[in-house]
């Protein structure tokens, strides 16, 4: 089994998570929150990468990255280095990938905590920031955990997006995925089924794990 | 108080403000608040008492006007800038949070730990919100609120979540925990037992407009227009014409009958008010009394009502009459027959008709 490629796909899907725990709170709850007209527009953008051929994603952040492209120059001009084909430029890719997968269950759960505990707390005099961090995401913790677990999960299993913007570098770009594809184009099917199972078991696992400890842990919490 | 301008930067909430719903219902609330006791915001369901409070509180912003809260603007402050404690309909206590945790949600530790004790919570500290009865989770309500030091207490409907007997021991507990507070109150409900119980003050809404306020007793007993009085519950509102006044009493023709009232300056057309217990039914119609009215009517129907009976009658116009039980069955009350209804000219009240266009309401 090819376990380089098996330890880099966790640490992009690691990496992943994280930074879309980061970016994806602040725009699932705006995302909810917001009364703004073009909000569905904001939406639509977020809920691309559900539609979009993983092939286009990656196409036009290939073009972004590029070092004619402002991101890439100014990413050269700060680290001297490349996005294209590189972790960084895969991680990127990965996170625009992966957005709705964190920030709509996020939102979901954002949404169903009662606003009048959201008002009760403004009415206590503490701000919005505070009332977040304490009366909005623990009571949104059990769409806050299935979307991060998504997003690892969704991650791991991602494709389309590496090829374009990663290519196939051992060790730097070739994810699992990439991985049982060499090995199918190999005609190495031993190899290609193994890691395949392998993929499998760790996605079933993860996934009964989130779905079991929601209903063990968060199920005692009242209304939901 | 020390003049006019006292009015504006005492210890008063001067609202005038003017909203509109979504729905097309307008608010337009005119009022001067004293900052003193608790003040009952009374109304129908959809008077628009619920969406008063939320502007005060800063949760809604008002369309125009202005709120000034002894003398300073609050109208474009953000709810946590205003310092109005609020109490939703129910409790809306952090349900991740023990009882302990609630109250000491946005308070100094030690003022929480007193609330605690002082509203007797000690026990229930570890407990969540679900576990607790509807009763206690209002005391943890109000504790929570009062411990985050509020200038003002607003309360939405706060007896409304409990079971009826729990309703009404919390009357007098609410307004004993209420005055302890020392915070001014304004307290929302549509029950008129409520607002006795509660309020030193009553402020009436009808179709999204503050029409009275006053003394809660005052308000009840002299409702300014048609409308209040009906709002307030007093069973008989009858259209009247004042076509003579002698020795201090007008005379009205109210329907097919003749009432007196003591003379308060109305003339023309008015609306009568009578509670209906204040009127007295007999079957002797010769007996002298000192009320002035006695009317001849008809019983129309006998409602019991527990230790109470509802008496309507026909005496020209209809009128209600509420007498103990025990009363109606030694006067052998039945339908159609023919008694007295005894009024004291005291007990009619004349109220104004209301008309929206030159009617302000009557602030004191």
């Amino acid at each position: 089994m090819d376990w380089q490629a098996i330890w880099l796909s966790v640490r992009l899907a690691v990496s992943t998570t994280a930074i879309l725990l980061v970016i994806g709170l602040p725009i699932a709850y705006w995302i909810t929150y917001s009364t703004r007209r073009w909000k569905f527009l904001v939406e639509a953008l977020v809920a691309l990468p559900l539609v979009l051929p993983p092939t286009v994603l990656g196409f036009y952040v290939l073009l972004a990255m590029g070092p004619r492209s402002p991101i890439g120059a100014l990413y050269a001009r700060l680290t001297g280095g490349m996005l294209p084909f590189s972790f960084q430029g895969l991680l990127l890719g990965s996170v625009l990938y992966s957005m709705p997968f964190t920030v709509q269950p996020v939102a979901a759960a954002f949404g169903a905590v009662d606003r009048r505990l959201i008002e009760a707390s403004w009415c206590l005099g503490v701000s919005r920031l505070a009332t977040f961090r304490r009366v909005i995401v623990p009571l949104a913790l059990p769409g806050v955990a299935t979307g991060a677990i998504l997003t690892f999960a969704h991650t791991l299993g991602e494709f389309g997006v590496v090829l374009m913007v990663g290519g196939n570098i051992a060790g730097v770009t070739r994810t699992v995925s990439i991985s049982i594809y060499d090995q199918v184009q190999a005609l190495d099917y031993a190899a290609a089924a193994q890691t395949s199972l392998f993929l499998l078991l760790i996605s079933f696992v993860v996934l009964a794990a989130t779905y079991g400890l929601q209903r063990r842990v968060w199920g005692v919490w009242p209304g939901r | 108080m020390a003049g006019p301008l006292a009015n504006h930067t005492g210890d008063f909430l001067v609202c005038d403000c003017r909203k509109r719903l979504a729905s097309g219902f307008t608010l337009d609330a005119r009022v001067t608040l004293p900052l003193t006791g608790v003040t009952v915001l009374f109304g129908a369901s959809g008077s628009g008492k619920t969406t008063l409070l939320r502007l005060l509180a800063g949760l809604e912003r008002p369309d125009s006007g202005s709120i000034v809260f002894r003398g300073r603007p609050w109208e474009s402050l953000a709810p946590q800038q205003r310092r109005a404690g609020f109490l939703f309909q129910d409790y809306a206590l952090f349900p991740h949070l023990t009882v302990a945790e609630n109250v000491a949600y946005a308070a100094p530790p030690a003022t929480a730990a007193g609330l605690m004790e002082a509203f007797g919570l000690d026990d229930l500290a570890d407990r969540l919100p679900h576990a607790i009865s509807g009763g206690q989770q209002q005391r943890t309500a109000l504790a929570r609120a009062l411990a985050a030091g509020p200038e003002l207490l607003l309360l939405d409907e706060p007896l409304s979540a409990l079971d009826a007997p729990t309703r009404l021991r919390m009357r007098y507990e609410l307004r004993r925990l209420l005055l302890a507070g020392g915070v001014p109150s304004i307290v929302v409900t549509h029950d008129r037992m409520e607002a006795v119980a509660l309020g030193d003050t009553l402020a009436v809404m009808v179709e999204g407009q503050i029409r009275q306020f006053g003394p809660v007793r005052e308000v009840f007993q002299r409702p300014v227009d048609r409308q209040v009085a009906e709002a307030v519950g007093v069973e008989n509102v009858a259209p009247a014409e004042i076509i003579g006044r002698e020795g201090g009493l007008l005379i009205l023709q109210v329907g097919g009958a003749r009432l007196e009232c003591v003379d308060s300056g109305e003339s023309g057309s008015v609306v009568a008010c009578i509670h209906a217990e204040d009127v007295a039914v007999t079957r002797d119609s010769a007996q002298v009394s000192s009320a002035r009215n006695r009317l001849a009517g008809r019983v129309l129907a006998v409602i019991m009502e527990g230790a109470l009976a509802r008496v309507e009658l026909d005496c020209g116009f209809p009128l209600v009459a509420v007498v103990t039980a025990q009363s109606a069955a030694d006067l052998a009350l039945r339908e159609g027959e023919e008694v007295s209804a005894v009024v004291k000219a005291t007990a009619v009240h004349l109220a104004g008709h209301f008309d929206a266009a030159h009617t302000r309401p009557r602030v004191e």
